[in-house]
C-alpha cells in the first residue's frame, strides 16, 4: 500500500497528486500517442470514437456527475455542433474559425436550454431536455437549407491550415480535443466554479447559504457542458462523414447517459471507462449474436443432441429482434445502479486496493456508513 | 452594540403563522439562544434570516444595514454563517472540499481565468486552504481532512458543519441545534466550542438548542418562542423558571 505525505499544499491543488501518479499518466500518454502504430487504420478510427465519446462523456459528466442536473436531451447539442461544423466547412470557413463557432454555438444553445434548469429541478427537468432534444431534431429535419435534411450532409476528413488530415491522424486530433477537455474541465473542478457544481449537486440550501449563486452556477455548467458536446460534435461529423437528422436520436442521449453512469459518476476516469464500454457494447453484442448460434449449433452436432443447436438458434434470433439492444442497455444500466453506484471507476479503485493491501483487504473498507435523514421540507 | 436585529418578524405558511412578531437583538459578542418545543418555529427564523424564506412582515438588520432584500447567495458575504438542524452537508465530497466551498463569498476568480487555472487563481486556492486549515485545527478535524462525508460518523459531520460555517470568516454564527444527535461526551466538546468561538475568534453566536444543560452552560442571554410568538426574554435560568415557558414545555 502506497501512503501519500503531503508536504506541500500544492499538492491538493496540483493536476496530479505525486509523482508517482505523473510517471502512470505520462505511460499512458505514451500508450495513447504510440496505439495507431500497432493498429491497422479500422481499429485506430474505432478508438477514435472511443475518444471523442470520452469527450461527450465529460461533457454530460460536469452536468449529471457533478452538478446533479440529469439531461436526456444531450445527442441534440452533439448534432447542433456537427451541423454547425459541417454547414460552415461547406460554406468555406476554415477548419478552426468553423470548430469555435460551432462550440460558441451549442454554449449558447445551453445557455437558452439551461434557463429552465433554473426553475424546475429532477424529472421535469429532464423532461424538458427531451422536449428540447425532440424539437431540434424536427429542426435538423425542416431546416434543409442548412442541414440538407434527410439528403445529408456529408462532411470531408478535416483541412488544417491546408494540411489535410488522414484517418490515422485523425485519431491524434481527437486526442489532442480529449486532453484540452480533461485539462480544462480539471481546472473548472479544482476552483471555485467546480467546488459550486458539487454543492449544489449534494445541497442546494447549503450551497445557496455559503454564497453559491444557483442560477448562476447552474448556467455556468450547463453552457460549458454544451460546449463540450458542441467539441465533440464537430469531431464526430468528420467520423461519421454523412450527417443525417435521425442520428441524434434519443437512443443517443440514452447511450451518453449510460456512458457517465456506467464509467462512475463524479469521475473524469469514468468517462473514458465509460465512452470505451459504450463503444464497445454493440459490437459484443452483435458477435454474440453470431457466435452463440454457431458455437451452440457445432455443440450439436459433435455431441448429437438437437436441444442445444435450438437453444442457440433461439438466442441468436432472440438477439437479432429490433429493440433487444436498447433492453439490454437498460438492463446493464439498472443492474450498474442497483450493484456499483459508482460504475466501473469505483470497481477498479476496489480492485487497485485489493492488490495494494493483499492480503490485508477488508470488504468493509468500502462500506459506507448509513446514511442520515435528510429533511426534504426545503428542497 | 447591537449586531443584529430581528424586528416584528412575521411569516405565513398558508393558515400558520410560523413565526408572529418576532422582536429580539443579539449583542456583539455574546451567545444568543432561542428555544422553544417542537414547531416554535425556531428553525424558521434562521431561514428567514439567511433569506431562504421571504418574511411576511418586519425587518432584519445586520450590522446596521437592513439586509431584508439582500438574496440569500450574499448573505455569507456579509458574514452570516450557518449550519443545519438536519446535516446539510456535500456528502460526496471530501471534508477539505466540504470546507473550501466555504470560502466560496471570498471568491475573486472569474471563470476563464479558472478554466486556464491561472497563477492568480492557484494563489487564491493557497490561500482558502491556509484559511481552511486553521479551522481545521482549531476543531481538531486533522484525522478526517481527506474523508468523504458520506464515511464519517453522525458526530463528526456535525462538528464538520461547524467547521464549514465557521470557514466562512462570519461575525454571526447560527447553530441550528448544534448538539442533536450528539452523546454526552460529544455535547460537552460542543459547549466548549461554543465558547473558544465567542471568547477566542470573537464570534457572536444566535443558537437554537433543546439540551437546557448546554443553553445554561454557554448563552448569556435566551429567548423562548411558543407558536411562533415570543413568551420570555432574560438570563437562562430566568427564562428557565419563567412560568409561561414551563407551561409551554408541559403542554398547558
Ligand atoms: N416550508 C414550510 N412550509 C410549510 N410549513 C412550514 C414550512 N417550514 C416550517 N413550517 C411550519 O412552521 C412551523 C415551525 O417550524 P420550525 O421548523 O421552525 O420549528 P422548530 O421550532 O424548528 O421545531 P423543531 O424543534 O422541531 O426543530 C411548523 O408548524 C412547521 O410545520
Ligand atoms: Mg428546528
Amino acid at each position: 500500500m502506497r501512503f501519500l505525505f503531503k508536504t506541500s499544499y500544492n499538492q491538493d491543488v496540483g493536476l496530479f497528486r505525486d509523482k508517482v501518479d505523473l510517471f502512470w499518466y505520462s505511460l499512458l500518454g505514451v500508450a495513447a500517442l504510440g496505439l495507431p502504430l500497432l493498429m491497422s487504420t479500422y481499429y485506430v478510427t474505432e478508438i477514435s470514437l472511443v475518444l471523442i465519446y470520452a469527450i461527450c462523456g465529460i461533457s454530460l459528466m460536469v452536468l449529471v456527475g457533478y452538478t446533479g442536473l440529469v439531461s436526456l436531451g444531450h445527442a441534440a447539442f452533439l448534432g447542433i455542433g456537427a451541423y454547425a461544423h459541417g454547414y460552415f466547412l461547406k460554406i468555406g470557413i476554415p477548419w478552426i474559425p468553423s470548430v469555435a463557432m460551432a462550440v460558441v454555438i451549442t454554449t449558447a444553445c445551453g445557455l437558452i436550454v439551461g434557463l429552465p434548469a433554473l426553475r424546475m429541478t429532477g424529472i421535469y427537468l429532464t423532461i424538458a431536455t427531451l422536449a428540447f432534444a425532440l424539437i431540434i431534431q424536427e429542426v435538423f429535419n425542416h431546416w434543409t437549407a442548412v442541414t440538407q435534411g434527410f439528403d445529408g450532409l456529408p462532411v470531408a476528413m478535416p483541412v488544417i491550415f491546408g494540411i489535410s488530415v488522414s484517418k490515422a491522424n485523425f485519431y491524434y486530433l481527437c486526442l489532442f480535443f480529449l486532453v484540452l477537455s480533461l485539462w480544462l474541465t480539471r481546472n473548472l473542478l479544482r476552483s471555485p466554479t467546480g467546488r459550486a457544481w458539487v454543492a449544489i449537486r449534494d445541497s442546494e440550501i447549503a450551497a445557496q447559504s455559503m454564497g453559491v449563486h444557483l442560477a448562476i452556477y447552474k448556467s455556468i455548467a450547463f453552457a460549458y457542458s454544451a460546449g463540450l458536446m458542441g467539441l465533440a460534435g464537430a469531431l464526430y461529423a468528420h467520423k461519421i462523414s454523412h450527417l443525417a437528422p435521425d442520428i441524434f436520436n434519443i437512443l443517443l442521449s440514452i447511450n451518453f447517459l449510460l456512458l457517465v453512469i456506467v464509467g462512475g459518476l463524479g469521475s473524469l476516469h469514468g468517462t473514458i471507462f465509460g465512452a470505451i464500454f459504450v463503444v464497445l457494447l454493440p459490437p459484443i453484442i452483435s458477435i454474440l449474436r453470431d457466435e452463440i448460434p454457431a458455437s451452440l449449433g457445432a455443440a450439436a452436432t459433435s455431441t448429437g443432441i438437437a436441444a442445444i443447436g435450438a437453444i442457440g438458434k433461439a438466442i441468436g434470433g432472440f438477439l437479432a429482434k429490433p429493440g433487444v439492444e436498447a433492453g439490454i442497455l437498460g438492463l446493464i444500466l439498472v443492474l450498474v445502479i442497483l450493484l456499483e453506484p459508482l460504475g466501473i471507476y469505483g470497481r477498479w479503485v476496489k480492485i487497485r486496493v485489493f492488490f495494494s493491501t493483499f492480503p490485508m483487504y477488508k470488504r468493509a473498507t468500502f462500506k459506507r456508513q448509513k446514511s442520515y435523514m435528510k429533511s426534504e421540507r426545503l428542497r | 452594540m447591537s449586531l443584529f436585529q430581528a424586528d416584528n418578524l412575521s411569516i405565513n405558511f398558508g393558515g400558520i403563522k410560523a413565526v408572529d412578531g418576532v422582536t429580539f437583538d443579539v449583542a456583539k459578542g455574546e451567545v444568543f439562544t432561542i428555544i422553544g418545543p417542537n414547531g416554535a418555529g425556531k428553525t424558521t427564523i434562521f431561514n428567514l434570516v439567511s433569506r431562504i424564506y421571504e418574511p411576511s412582515g418586519g425587518r432584519l438588520v445586520f450590522d446596521g444595514n437592513d439586509i431584508t432584500q439582500v438574496p440569500p447567495h450574499k448573505i455569507a458575504a456579509l458574514g452570516i454563517a450557518r449550519t443545519f438542524q438536519n446535516i446539510e452537508l456535500f456528502e460526496h465530497a471530501t471534508l477539505l472540499q466540504n470546507l473550501l466551498l466555504a470560502r466560496h463569498a471570498h471568491k475573486t476568480s472569474g471563470f476563464f481565468s479558472e478554466l486556464l487555472f491561472l497563477p492568480s487563481v492557484r494563489r487564491k486556492e493557497l490561500e482558502h486552504r491556509e484559511a481552511v486549515e486553521k479551522v481545521i485545527e482549531f476543531l481538531d478535524l486533522q484525522q478526517y481532512r481527506d474523508s468523504f462525508i458520506v464515511n464519517l460518523p453522525y458526530g463528526v459531520r456535525k462538528v464538520t458543519e461547524l467547521a464549514r460555517a465557521l470557514c466562512t470568516n462570519p461575525k454571526l454564527l447560527l447553530l441550528d441545534e448544534p448538539s442533536s444527535g450528539l452523546n454526552v461526551e460529544e455535547t460537552e466538546d460542543m459547549a466548549f466550542w461554543i465558547q473558544d468561538i465567542k471568547n477566542l475568534l470573537g464570534i457572536t453566536v444566535l443558537m437554537v438548542e433543546h439540551d437546557m444543560k448546554l443553553v445554561s452552560a454557554v448563552s448569556d442571554r435566551v429567548l423562548a418562542l411558543n407558536y411562533g410568538r415570543p413568551i420570555a426574554t432574560g438570563t437562562p435560568s430566568e427564562v428557565q423558571s419563567h412560568p409561561d415557558v414551563v407551561r409551554a414545555y408541559l403542554g398547558g
